[in-house]
């Protein structure tokens, strides 16, 4: 490094001003959850903690709030969980295998099945919603889990962040394997999955973040509370209603819809940061 | 571990695709937007009803929001899965309507079903809302309500007012404001639901027009007149007493009753049916009184109208369907139910032998404030003015007025233009349903 | 960029391709073509009574001001999220790449806001600013500014650009971070030698050899700002006050959803769709071109 260790202060000065900004809207979060509801209403609410951050915790764990007719938030957790990893995981395995045969073959129409994946890449859900919740109903998909994750597991993402990375596999490697005999299909399975680890888990957490924080199709594709996931919980505890905002349980369901998330984000930096970054590069 | 996460990801998603599985009474969907005590009341009404016989089972899902929920039945439908019952907010009505085939009249779903229906044993000020022009029920009214004001005792005597003396009219109210906020009152008044308190019930109560037609009633040719000067006087006054803070905007829908239940504002115009929110949630005393009008209105104070939701029947289910929904809506109608509903949530009843038994009980006498809406609802027989408002693309409408009102009270714009604006688009939007629909 | 060594045979590849196919095709491109349908089209809610009408929904949507009025919020918005969430990244990047100590700790905290939704951040935000009860509201109030977002257009644009801001700092650091990690610290202490101060080294050497990053984030920042701050419109101001926060998506969600305007929302969704396209094109040639020189 070439900074001398005296003008040190100025970065970490900064980096704790950021550390700041980061963490107060969730510290506030979190000291909301420890009172009560008139002690929040009772403005400006007292910024420090409070004794009920684990009764607020439970009571919404277990009996929700008002507003939500009473589903339990751990219920909620549950099928945002479901609905999270059934996301990654279909997403992955749909996505490595369609990389692989765009990378790796050459065949009529390849451009424009690559073309086809491509251009859905942003396409959002939200502006084709109401087709493709048709085309759920006409499947048979509502209120099922497989009507929450297959329309979202359609997406460009992971094919194109596996493009890239089989971009780069040396083609010595290919030849390799030629020599010995190894089919695509060998190959696949004795190299390139191997080789594409670091990617995997990378992916597996974006796209676990990405299924965890869905809301609007979910929201039209369920029509049962059993089936509420934990962000659409979160939009109908303080949507337009009859009944009194409990923002005392709200903060502390935030806090609980944070944790899973935020828990794969920190455990899987390592993963996380160099796939994410070598793959997107 | 890795191999164990995805066997129970892969079973939870078999589990839920094998679906629900045999059901021996007949099931009727029945979406609603319901939470909290109302919710609690709508799954009770529904387990009763299951009880009390063997042949339909009533499902109530709980599907969001009003708009959420319109959409969701709309959607459903389009994609052949509709529930035979759906909750449906006031504003949606003209478009319910106009989807002949979609719905099942309730007056006919009663007469196919040979239910004894008695249309005249329903109280007028909440059905003729959603009856035909010829008074024929269209759907069953079932959470309805109207604005009142509600007033904080504890702020009136903090600022040296008389805590029994609410305002009566609107020069009245302006001029408390001011003194609350004088005496430290941080708010002297605001205002939820502000297109249905400050424009719908305004001008039902003071027996204006919104709308040619009847105010739309009498068919979609409709067009909006709320541009009218006793209106655009109305909306200059409230934004001159926002600039001045005795009067404080704080949203579009129930935002502002956490402003009401804080002690910041000392009076509230808004539903009737926040009383029990209010009753648990305010720690002052407070009072219930009927909406303020302007003294030289002439036939103020006329009536004001009704908000809330009804029951629509979708279309295209099987005759035992219909039956059991009939069924059902007799039992909804029934007098203990209708008082339980009434007395729970703060509902109005929808049968007048409902709302007597609740006068014999002495409900009111124990819950002061408690008949205030119904008295308000009745105050005059209704005109054409205050029977209620039915526009095509209404949800739309009342968001675009609501946005020119928060033009006008920010200052951005003067009350007139404000109301032409909102008119011009809402007229457009008018002649986009009259064409969409014919 | 293509490989020189392929395998043989269409048999194995189309064999894979069938899964990903499938599910494009059954809930893309057909719920594409639907909405492109419906966009020609004009009926009721219900699907009972619709007709062709040619243009009609595009022609309306261009003459309305509303629409234009939601290009233009959508333009400032999108482009303030992108400067407030790449400038912030890009310093905390260059600060974190000065410091040894605690660096660990800095970045992982510093990652959180990207696990965190859209819709939650915006709910975080709306609470630490609601007239009402916020805490921060209450700060401005004491300075005394007048804070009500629900009326004040400029505030409830500033608190949508924050909240959608904040949760896409995440992003940008880690690719800052990762851009200045690769630049040879030779060429840096080259002009340290040459008595440049850090800021020009900075401005003269590091920043220039961070185009392609910066230009990257730009294009992801602007299509996170474009799309995947509905929830934050959603939960924070509803479009209002006025129309004021009131961007594409929401418009099209709303006018579709809310306002069951089928035909004028699918013709909206075209066009989003059209603008997607666009700069979905943009960004692969640009990341093509890149992996081509990288």
């Amino acid at each position: 490094m070439v900074s001398a260790p005296r003008s040190a202060i100025v970065p970490h000065a900064i980096l704790i001003a950021g550390l700041v900004i980061v963490l107060f809207p969730i510290f506030v979060a979190f000291v909301a959850a420890s009172h009560t509801l008139p002690e929040i209403l009772n403005a400006p609410m007292s910024l420090v903690p409070g004794p009920h951050f684990l009764s607020n915790t439970i009571e919404a764990l277990y009996a929700g709030t008002v507003k939500t007719s009473g589903t339990p938030v751990a219920r909620m957790l549950f099928n945002s969980a479901v609905m999270a990893l059934a996301i990654a995981i279909g997403k992955i395995a749909i996505s490595l295998p369609s990389a692989y045969a765009v990378v790796f073959f050459r065949f009529p129409l390849r451009r424009t099945c690559f073309w086809a994946i491509f251009v859905t890449l942003m396409l959002p859900v939200e502006v084709r919603i109401m087709p493709t919740y048709r085309i759920a109903a006409d499947l048979s998909l509502i209120n099922s889990y497989a009507g929450l994750t297959l329309p979202l597991i359609a997406s460009a993402t992971a094919t194109l962040l596996f493009r890239q990375f089989f971009l780069t596999i040396p083609d010595e490697l290919v030849e390799a394997a030629k020599i010995d005999g190894a089919g695509p299909w060998r190959f696949l399975v004795d190299t390139v999955v191997p080789l594409s680890k670091t990617n995997i888990a990378a992916l597996f957490v974006i796209l676990f973040i990405y299924g965890w924080n869905q809301y609007l199709w979910p929201l039209l594709v369920t029509d049962t509370p059993a089936m509420t996931t934990i962000v659409i919980g979160m939009r109908q505890m303080i949507g337009n209603g009859d009944a009194e905002t409990e923002w005392q349980l709200i903060m502390a369901t935030a806090i609980l819809a944070i944790l899973p998330p935020t828990a794969v984000v920190v455990l899987m930096q390592r993963w996380f940061v160099k796939g994410l970054v070598e793959a997107e590069k | 571990m890795r191999s164990t996460m995805l066997a129970a990801v892969m079973a939870a998603v078999f589990m839920a695709m094998a679906g629900p599985t045999e059901a021996q009474p007949i099931e009727l969907q029945w979406w609603h937007a319901m939470t909290a005590v109302n919710g609690d009341r709508i799954n009770q009404i529904a387990a009763d009803f299951n009880k009390s016989q063997s042949e339909y089972k009533v499902v109530p899902v709980f599907k969001g929001s009003y708009a959420e929920t319109m959409t969701a039945a709309i959607a459903a439908y389009r994609a052949g899965h509709a529930p035979a019952i759906v909750q449906i907010y006031d504003v949606g009505t003209a478009t319910m309507m106009a989807a002949k085939g979609a719905i099942k009249p309730v007056y006919q779903l009663m007469a196919d079903a040979g239910e004894t229906f008695d249309p005249n044993s329903y109280l007028p000020a909440v059905t003729g809302y959603y009856s035909t022009s010829d008074g024929k029920l269209l759907s069953l009214p079932f959470n309805s309500s109207t604005a009142v004001v509600y007033w904080n005792k504890d702020d009136f005597k903090k600022a040296g007012l008389d805590p029994n003396k609410p305002p009566k009219t609107w020069p009245e109210t302006f001029a408390l404001a001011k003194k609350l906020r004088a005496g430290g009152v941080k708010c002297g008044f605001t205002t939820a639901w502000v297109f249905w308190t400050q424009i719908a019930n305004f001008s039902a109560w003071h027996n204006i027009s919104m709308g040619t037609l009847d105010n739309g009633i009498g068919g979609p040719g409709a067009v909006l007149e709320m541009n009218n000067p006793r209106v655009v006087r109305h909306v200059a006054n409230l934004a001159k007493a926002e600039k001045d803070g005795s009067f404080s905007y704080a949203g579009r829908s129930t935002e502002p009753e956490s402003s009401f239940l804080n002690g910041d504002c000392g009076m509230i115009q808004d539903s009737s049916a926040a009383y029990g929110l209010f009753k648990k949630g305010l720690k002052s005393q407070f009072g219930v009184t009927e909406l303020p009008y302007y003294p030289d209105v002439k036939g103020a104070p006329q009536n004001s109208i009704i908000g809330g939701a009804s029951l629509w029947v979708m279309g295209g289910k099987s005759a035992a369907e219909y039956k059991g929904v009939a069924k059902f809506f007799t039992y909804l109608s029934s007098i203990p139910v209708q008082v339980k509903w009434h007395e729970d949530t703060g509902y109005l009843p929808i049968t007048k032998a409902a709302y007597a038994a609740t006068k014999a009980s002495g409900f009111y006498d124990k819950n002061p404030g408690t008949e205030v809406a119904l008295l308000q609802l009745t105050h005059k027989p209704p005109t054409a003015n205050s029977r209620g408002y039915r526009f095509g693309n209404m949800v739309q409408i009342s968001d675009i007025i609501a946005e020119d009102l928060e033009s006008a009270f920010a200052g951005k714009e003067s009350a007139k233009a404000a109301m032409d604006d909102a008119i011009r688009r809402g007229n457009a939007l008018l002649r986009q349903f009259q064409a969409n629909t014919q | 960029m293509e490989r020189r060594v392929v395998f043989a045979g269409w048999l194995c590849p189309a064999v894979l391709l069938v899964p990903q196919m499938a599910v494009t095709i059954v809930f893309f491109f057909w719920p594409a073509a639907q909405a492109f349908n419906e966009s020609l089209r004009r009926g009721d809610a219900f699907g009972l009574t619709t007709h062709f009408a040619g243009v009609a929904n595009f022609a309306a949507l261009f003459a309305s001001p509303n629409y234009l009025a939601s290009f233009w919020i959508t333009a400032v918005f999108s482009a303030s999220v992108a400067v407030l969430a790449l400038a912030p990244g890009l310093l905390l990047a260059v600060m974190a790449d000065r410091v040894v100590r605690g660096a660990a700790l800095y970045k992982t905290v510093l990652l959180i806001p990207y696990a965190i939704a859209p819709a939650i951040a915006g709910v975080l935000w709306m609470f630490l600013f609601n007239p009402s009860i916020g805490v921060l509201a209450a700060l401005l109030r004491w300075l005394g500014i007048d804070w009500n977002y629900f009326l004040d257009a400029p505030q409830a644009i500033m608190l949508v650009i924050l909240a959608a801001a904040w949760k896409q700092v995440s992003y940008n650091f880690l690719f800052f971070l990762a851009g200045l990690q690769a630049i040879p610290p030779s060429l840096v202490e080259a002009s340290a030698i040459d008595g440049a101060s850090p800021r020009r080294r900075f401005w003269t050497i590091v920043f220039p050899l961070l185009t392609p990053t910066t230009f990257f984030l730009l294009v992801v920042n602007i299509v996170y700002a474009f799309f995947d701050t509905f929830g934050v419109i959603h939960n924070v101001t509803q479009g209002g006050p006025g129309q004021s926060t009131e961007i594409l998506v929401y418009k099209v969600w709303y006018d579709g959803i809310v306002g069951l305007d089928l035909g004028g929302s699918s013709a909206q969704s075209v066009i989003l769709m059209a603008i997607v396209i666009a700069l979905t094109a943009i960004q692969f040639r640009f990341i093509e071109r890149r992996v081509h020189y990288a």
